[in-house]
């Protein structure tokens, strides 16, 4: 009786997940980005391909694929000015907890035709669907997207380069093979990214996969970044030490006599 | 040419930040001031985070105002007494300004602070200044000895006990006023990222009396003292001094600041006064605009640390 009802778990299991017939394969340029003295910015570009799963699915003629990609979280305080006294004065703040300090959702069609704004809603599609929790006062809660706070966030981070979104950005090279550009801008944060792929057919969510790069400072940038993180104070000492013997190097260079 | 920040995070054009560190350098060799009233709003102008401009600045004004030592030593135009006693009060000011800017960083309020601090000291100082350059011009417009009538000669202070000589000033005067003048400095400092010279400089003309001969020299050197060991402690602190950027401004910093150094020199004091006044006034009034002209945008993001 205990293996049956097992078995129908399994069974309802199985079938409650969405109908993954299809695996995406996908690859990117780099694993790590460096960022060197004359990193300015560049393009990472996602490679992938849609393959019927073992179980015998057959590969359908049209599909589309939406690719999340989130950089490392942090919380954020976006504050509102009001004129107090005649004088502007940020009055009014509220926090964003936790949330993505880079995200980029790229498609390769208008969301709205991939599938409907339920489905959308659900599965967190584009800037307007993405959870990005606040703190209203005591409550945790992401509010409605036309929330002057969220609105905000999304507009000045957008003005940025570091919240984006495309519906032009994958484009398929074959019905089965698709390529992306994710844009970093040049001052794109150091840290771990995901990118979250949803292959979707008929409106369906039909597959899903995952994969991550790293944005990492090298060279000197990394060197002068960990010296001032692990060793302040001498890193100090030798910051002013500098700014001496510039100066003293200047007094004698320059000197007119 | 671009050259990527580490601290800041973000790539700057060297030769943007270079000409910067001239300009802003020209006018510290040339008045004898830090320059960092200049240098930190500007660095924010162009997209560094407050926190790591004001803590990079620190740098820049230690390397030009180190120069400009060097050579005011050289001719002799430095007390040294006068500038220890200054730095006695100025370390006790710092420290209750870094207590009252922890204090106001946790109210939210700091942003507001420190630019009516700005408006107010700059206005007025910059004001005083252009006030007493003109009268000095047309004093000596009329034909008549620009030391006439110095305002304020005989002050309640000058009465004050524990007067000391200053040797190299040719002053005699209490201890009481420069211990004072050394706290506001310090603590206007800490409050609002600048090396204060623009304050210290007419404190020690019309306060203290100190002769144009050693003023420049001695605020120098409390600058120098000041910035040098503020750098330190931004860095082993909230590690927020970008040496990278640091070091374009400080060359660019310290060929300015020669150069502005001869400029001045070869110019009359109460030009300089008046051209010091109005820049500083300019300043003053610049920040007055933002705080009262209505905002491009009402909304502002900043990043939480430690989350």
């Amino acid at each position: 009786m205990t293996r049956f009802a097992a078995a129908l778990v399994l069974g309802l299991c199985s079938t409650a997940v969405p109908a993954t017939a299809e695996k995406i394969v996908v690859s990117l340029s780099h694993h790590r980005v460096a960022i060197t003295s004359s990193f300015t910015g560049e393009d990472l570009i996602l490679f992938g391909a849609i393959e019927a799963d073992s179980s015998g699915a057959q590969v359908r003629d049209t599909y589309d694929i939406v690719a999340t990609v989130v950089g490392p979280r942090q919380t954020f305080r976006t504050r509102r000015k009001e004129r107090v006294l005649g004088i502007w004065v940020n009055v009014d703040s509220r926090r964003f907890l936790n949330v993505p300090s880079y995200l980029s959702v790229l498609a390769n069609r208008p969301f709205t035709h991939i599938t409907n704004t339920e489905t959308l809603r659900k599965d967190q599609i584009g800037l307007d669907n993405y959870l990005l929790t606040q703190r209203v006062g005591a409550d945790f809660a992401d509010t409605v997207r036309d929330d002057p706070f969220r609105a905000a966030f999304v507009r000045i981070e957008n003005e940025h380069g570091l919240y984006n979104e495309s519906t032009a950005a994958v484009s398929f090279i074959t019905p089965t093979v698709f390529r992306a550009a994710i844009p970093l801008p040049s001052a794109v944060p150091t840290g771990v990214y995901m990118a979250d792929i949803k292959l979707y057919a008929g409106g369906e969510m039909v597959g899903r996969t995952e994969t991550a790069f790293e944005i990492t400072k090298a060279g000197f940038e990394e060197f002068v970044a960990e010296a001032a993180r692990e060793h302040g104070l001498i890193y100090g000492l030798v910051t002013a030490m500098l700014a001496l013997l510039t100066g003293w190097f200047a007094s004698i260079m320059l000197r007119r006599d | 040419m671009q050259i990527y920040l580490p601290i800041a995070e973000l790539p700057v054009s060297i030769f943007l930040v270079l000409g910067m560190g001239l300009a802003v350098g020209f006018i510290s060799g040339m008045f004898g001031i830090g320059g960092g009233f200049l240098m930190t709003p500007l660095l924010i102008f162009i997209g560094v985070p407050p926190a790591v401009s004001v803590a990079s600045v620190t740098s820049h004004i230690a390397a030009s105002s180190f120069s400009g030592a060097i050579s005011y030593w050289r001719k002799r135009a430095i007390d040294i007494a006068l500038a220890l006693m200054l730095l006695g009060g100025g370390f006790v000011g710092t420290a209750v300004g870094v207590w009252l800017f922890t204090k106001l960083r946790t109210l939210d309020q700091l942003d507001l602070v420190i630019g009516l601090a700005y408006v107010t000291l700059l206005s007025v100082v910059g004001s005083l200044m252009v006030y007493e350059a003109a009268c000095a011009i047309m004093r000596e417009r009329h034909g008549m000895p620009p030391t006439l009538r110095r305002p304020g000669s005989h002050a309640w202070f000058h009465g004050l006990p524990f007067k000391v000589r200053f040797k190299r000033s040719k002053i005699y005067v209490s201890a009481i006023p420069v211990w004072a003048i050394g706290f506001v400095i310090g603590f206007v400092g800490a409050i609002m990222g600048i090396g204060g010279g623009f304050l210290l400089v007419p404190m020690l003309i019309y306060l203290l009396r100190v002769p144009t001969a050693t003023v420049i020299g001695t605020s120098m050197v409390l600058t120098l003292v000041t910035m040098a060991s503020a750098t330190v402690m931004h860095a082993a602190t909230n590690h927020q001094v970008d040496a990278v950027l640091s070091l374009i401004l400080m060359i660019g910093g310290v060929i300015g600041a020669t150069f502005g150094a001869r400029t001045g020199q070869r110019m009359r004091s109460e030009r300089l006064r008046m051209l010091l006044g109005l820049l500083v006034l300019a300043v003053g009034l610049r920040f007055a605009y933002s705080l009262i002209i209505e905002p491009e945008d009402l909304f502002s993001i900043r990043a939480v640390l430690g989350s």
